[in-house]
């Protein structure tokens, strides 16, 4: 055997790997070499891995979130300032009508007063005219009684009797 | 043991002097680069012997530490350059599990992805000039494929009980057909570790090969190198895309052999 032994091995065409006295020296070391592997990984670098990897997904998610969340608040702010705007205008068309409404009832309340004295001057005018109408008529009927009695005295001197001239001119103008 | 161990020991380290002195001759020896050696001194291979295969494994580890661990050692919401590899490398194996095999296998996510981890760094540490690759020993193939293998049929029959059996009886087949096609699925399953373990270590150890053959080649032919040269350049990049396609196939290959084990009707 220590003969065959050599020559089986040096042989140059033979394989190393069917040299089998080096089989448990391979697999002792294969088996501790992929047990050691075994561990790391499974113990440290793949737990870690897949820390960082979830820690990344639960940033990205938080980050869409508060993106999402960003944009929600600026349309808020948006439709709060279209709000504020709205009520703005109305608030300005309301002044305004109001400020319309006074002004037209200013308007009326003058036009009224200013009615009012018209009809007032008016009416004294028209007590006035009444007042010289019937000054006009007193001094008429004077006129009338006057003339009468001078055209009595004159035409019938001897029949002049104040009382039945006045009656009769009274009488005339009644009539 | 110790001592068939010794003399093949140096039976090896003959070989290698053999090599060394025939010098002028094209003496190209493209399985050198695949001896198991003892780091220190020649002593016999035992199964505790500190080996270049115990080194190359141990760097697959800090790799693997300096990736998935260091790399992703900031935990920044906004990643650094080597925490976003380590974090790509995560969401491609986690995705692959869930996808391939279903979400109730993510229980086996560290599982795959240590094997993910280890094929892959040592492919790509076997790539660098005078390392050894240990992906390319079908001891060491063999092992993680018998490793899902087993796993896979003890966490089917966990799961499913005799129902796991159903995965070997194709209903859907014509009634006849059923017998003939439960052993040829019985073969199928039963071919799986080998297909598997084979598979990875032989990618690897025939790139390797290739890549060593062009290289002797380069080492006689004078200026003409540069023909060799240029192949070695070539199916180096090629290796490179094999490194990480044998790892991605093998993780697959666990996930889909996973799916069956966790949901066997067809």
């Amino acid at each position: 055997m220590a003969v065959d032994a050599p020559e089986g091995a040096a042989s140059a065409p033979g394989m190393p790997q069917l040299d089998f006295s080096t089989f448990p020296n391979q697999i002792f070391w294969l088996v501790v070499t992929i047990v050691v592997i075994y561990l790391i990984l499974s113990r440290v670098a793949l737990p870690r891995i897949g820390a960082v990897l979830a820690e990344r997904q639960g940033t990205i998610t938080n980050d869409i979130a508060a993106a999402e969340d960003l944009k929600r608040q600026a349309a808020e702010a948006e439709k709060a300032y279209q709000k504020a705007l709205a009520d703005a205008r109305a608030e300005a068309q309301a002044i305004a009508e109001q400020t319309r409404a006074e002004i037209k009832e200013d308007l009326a309340e003058a036009t009224a007063k200013a009615d009012a004295q018209i009809a007032a001057k008016s009416a004294e005018s028209a007590a006035r005219i009444e007042e010289i109408r019937a000054g006009a008529l007193e001094a008429v009927e004077t006129v009338a009684r006057d003339t009468a009695a001078e055209l009595v005295a004159t035409l019938a001197p001897a029949a002049v009797d104040k009382k039945s001239i006045d009656a009769a001119v009274t009488s005339r103008l009644k009539g | 043991m110790s001592d068939e161990a010794q003399d093949q020991a140096n039976g090896a380290a003959a070989a290698g002097d053999a090599a060394q002195g025939a010098g002028g001759g094209l003496q190209i020896h493209p399985m050198d680069q695949f001896i198991v050696q003892p780091l220190f001194g020649d002593g016999p291979v035992a199964w505790y012997t500190p080996t270049n295969v115990t080194l190359w494994m141990a760097l697959a580890i800090v790799a693997v530490l300096i990736l998935m661990v260091f790399g992703a050692s900031g935990r920044a919401v906004v990643p650094s350059r080597a925490q976003s590899v380590a974090e790509l490398t995560y969401g491609f194996i986690r995705k692959m599990v869930e996808d391939v095999a279903g979400k109730d296998a993510l229980a086996f996510f560290p599982y795959i992805m240590t094997l993910f981890l280890f094929i892959l760094m040592a492919n790509f540490l076997g790539l660098i000039p005078m390392s050894f690759t240990t992906t390319s020993h079908i001891a060491v193939t063999a092992i993680l494929a018998l490793a899902v293998f087993l796993t896979v049929t003890v966490v089917g029959f966990v799961k499913n009980g005799a129902a796991f059996l159903g995965l070997f009886w194709v209903s859907s087949a014509p009634a006849p057909l059923r017998p003939v096609l439960a052993i040829i699925e019985l073969i199928s399953y039963f071919v799986r570790p080998v297909s598997h373990s084979i598979r990875l270590a032989g990618n690897i150890m025939a790139g390797h090969a290739v890549i060593k053959v062009f290289a002797g080649f380069a080492g006689v032919l004078g200026v003409g190198a540069v023909l060799p040269v240029a192949a070695m350049t070539a199916v180096y990049g090629l290796e490179v895309l094999v490194a990480f396609i044998q790892a991605y196939v093998f993780t697959i290959l666990t996930c889909v052999y996973l799916r069956d084990a966790l949901h066997p009707s067809h």
